[in-house]
C-alpha cells in the first residue's frame, strides 16, 4: 500500500463495559483474597524475577481486574512460584495461588 | 459572707456545691450568674451549650432552623459502625433536656457586637441577647457540585450527591435511578470540591473517603446485584476502624476500587453515564457506564460562618474557616477575647472530632468566664 505517512493507532483506553472478565471472575471466585489488593507495590518490590524481567505483580492483577487478556498471558509466564510476594503482602492475598489461578483460568478459557 | 464575696468574683465556680447553695441567697447568685450565647444548634453547638449549662452558667443556644440537630438529621448511618445518626441526635437532645438548656429556634441574627466586655446579639424580631462569652458553632455546608460542572450535577438527572444518597437511604425507599429503574452500576466519585484549586478548596475534607465506602456498601446491601466503583485519588482511612471498612468493602462486598479522578461524565441516550478517568495505575485512560454517579461533596464554610464571622469581626483562614489562634494548641479560642469556636466552622471534622472540640470549647469559654488568662501563655513570634 501507498505510504502517505499516516498510521493508526489501536485504542488503548480501557472500556470496562466491554472487557473481557473470564479470568478475573475465575479468580475470584476461587480466590477472593485477590479483591483486598491494595496496589502498594510490596509484591512487585521484593519479586526475585522481577529482577531479571518486567514482571509485576501489581500490574499483573490489575491487568487481570481490566480484563486484558494478551498482558495477563505475557507477564504470567514469567513467574518463578517462590512464594516471596506471599511473605511480604501487607494485605494477607494469596498472591501465588492468583498467580495458580488465573494460569488455570487461562488454560481452562484456552485463552 | 466570705462565700459571697468569692461568688462575685467566680459565681459558676461556687454555685455547683449545692450546699453552699443553701447557705446563700440564690438570687445573689443569678443576678451574677454568667452568660454565654452559643451560636448554631449542630452536634457542637448542642453539646457545648449542654456542658456550659451543667457548669452552672446561663447558656442560650440559637439555631435558625426549627430544630436542633444540624446536618445530621439527614444522615441515616454513620462511619465506620454504621450505628444510626438519630441515636447521636437522641443522645444530644437528652442533654439538653437533662441540663435544661434555652433554646431559641427559628432565630436570626441580624447583627453581633462586643461593647466593652459584653456581646450584644441582635435578632430579626427584634430581641437583644446579652452575654460575657459567645461559642460560635455554625458549622459548614456541603459543596455546590454545580460548579463542578463536568461531573452534570443538575444537567444530568442520575448525578446525585452523597448527600442526596444519604437521603434516600433515610427515606427507606428503594434505590432506583431517575426513570425508576434498578441500578446495576453505581459510581462513586472522591473528592468533588475537595483537594481542587480549580473551584478555589484546596483542602482535603477528610469525612468523604470513608463515607463512599460506607455508601458503596450500603448500595450493595440494599441492591442485590449491584455493582459499585470508587473513583479515587488517595484513599484516606485515617480514622480507627476505617482501614477495617475499606477492607470490608473489598472483601465482603466486592466493591471495586479504581484509583484517577474522574475527567468527566456524560449522559447517555438511556439516561446512563459515561465516566472518563485515567487508570492511574494501569496507566491507561478508562471509559465505563454507571446507572447512577455519586458524587461525594466536601466540606466548606457555612453562609453562617461567613456572616456571623464577619459581624463580630472575626480572622478567617485561607480556606474561609475560622482562623484559630493557634492551630495547635488554641483550636477553639478565636482572635476576639471572649469569642470561642468549637466544630465545622474551623476545619471539617468527623463526629467523634466535634464532641472532643464542643467539650474542648465549653472548657475554655468557662476558663475565660473564671477569670483565666487563656492567652497568657502564648509566645511572641
Amino acid at each position: 500500500m501507498k505510504n502517505f505517512g499516516y498510521s493508526i493507532n489501536k485504542d488503548r483506553q480501557i472500556d470496562l463495559d466491554k472487557s473481557d472478565q473470564r479470568i478475573a471472575l475465575f479468580v475470584k471466585q476461587h480466590e477472593p483474597s485477590i479483591n483486598i489488593c491494595i496496589s502498594c507495590g510490596t509484591c512487585t518490590a521484593t519479586c526475585s524475577a522481577g529482577n531479571y524481567t518486567n514482571l509485576n505483580l501489581r500490574k499483573l492483577i490489575l491487568s487481570v481486574k481490566r480484563g486484558d487478556i494478551i498482558e495477563t498471558k505475557a507477564e504470567i509466564s514469567k513467574c518463578m512460584f517462590c512464594g516471596k510476594c506471599l511473605l511480604a503482602c501487607p494485605r494477607g492475598v494469596n498472591t501465588r495461588n492468583v498467580i495458580l489461578k488465573i494460569n488455570q483460568a487461562i488454560e481452562k478459557f484456552s485463552l | 459572707m466570705e462565700y459571697l464575696e468569692c461568688l462575685k468574683y467566680s459565681p459558676s465556680k461556687y454555685f455547683r456545691h449545692s450546699k453552699l447553695k443553701a447557705l446563700i441567697n440564690v438570687n445573689d447568685i443569678i443576678m451574677k450568674q454568667k452568660k454565654v450565647i452559643v451560636i448554631g444548634g449542630g452536634i457542637s453547638g448542642m453539646e457545648s451549650s449542654t456542658y456550659l449549662t451543667s457548669m452552672g452558667y446561663d447558656v442560650v443556644l440559637i439555631e435558625q432552623k426549627d430544630k436542633l440537630g444540624g446536618k445530621l438529621l439527614k444522615w441515616e448511618k454513620l462511619f465506620p459502625t454504621m450505628s444510626m445518626g438519630k441515636d447521636v441526635v437522641n443522645f444530644l437532645n437528652k442533654g439538653i433536656d437533662l441540663a435544661q438548656v434555652k433554646v431559641e429556634l427559628n432565630a436570626k441574627i441580624i447583627n453581633a457586637v462586643k461593647e466593652g466586655n459584653i456581646f450584644k446579639i441582635n435578632l430579626d424580631d427584634g430581641r437583644v441577647f446579652e452575654s460575657d462569652a459567645v461559642l460560635v458553632t455554625t458549622g459548614y455546608d456541603v459543596f455546590d457540585a454545580r460548579k463542578k460542572e463536568e461531573y452534570g450535577y443538575g444537567i444530568y438527572d442520575n448525578v446525585i450527591t452523597s448527600a442526596e444518597l444519604e437521603e434516600k437511604f433515610l427515606s427507606g425507599n428503594d434505590i432506583l435511578t431517575n426513570s425508576g429503574k434498578v441500578p446495576k452500576k453505581v459510581g462513586f466519585v472522591h473528592c468533588v470540591g475537595s483537594r481542587d484549586e480549580k473551584v478555589g478548596n484546596v483542602y482535603c475534607s477528610k469525612v468523604c473517603c470513608v463515607t463512599a465506602v460506607k455508601q458503596a456498601i450500603e448500595i450493595k446491601e440494599k441492591i442485590p446485584g449491584v455493582d459499585a466503583y470508587c473513583f479515587y485519588m488517595d484513599l484516606r482511612m485515617f480514622g480507627m476502624h476505617f482501614e477495617a471498612l475499606y477492607k470490608q468493602a473489598q472483601e465482603k462486598w466486592a466493591v471495586n476500587f479504581i484509583r484517577g479522578r474522574l475527567s468527566e461524565a456524560c449522559e447517555n441516550m438511556d439516561g446512563s453515564i459515561m465516566v472518563k478517568v485515567e487508570d492511574t495505575l494501569a496507566g491507561k485512560p478508562l471509559r465505563m457506564n454507571v446507572d447512577l454517579l455519586v458524587l461525594m461533596v466536601g466540606i466548606v464554610p457555612s453562609v453562617g460562618t461567613k456572616t456571623i464571622g464577619k459581624m463580630m469581626g472575626l480572622n478567617f483562614g485561607p480556606n474561609g474557616f475560622f482562623k484559630s489562634l493557634d492551630q495547635h494548641s488554641m483550636t477553639t479560642v478565636s482572635n476576639v477575647p471572649g469569642v470561642f469556636f468549637a466544630g465545622c466552622c474551623v476545619a471539617p471534622r468527623t463526629i467523634n472530632n466535634v464532641f472532643v472540640d464542643a467539650r474542648a470549647a465549653a472548657l475554655m469559654t468557662s476558663s475565660y468566664l473564671e477569670g483565666y488568662d487563656i492567652e497568657k501563655r502564648i509566645q511572641e513570634k
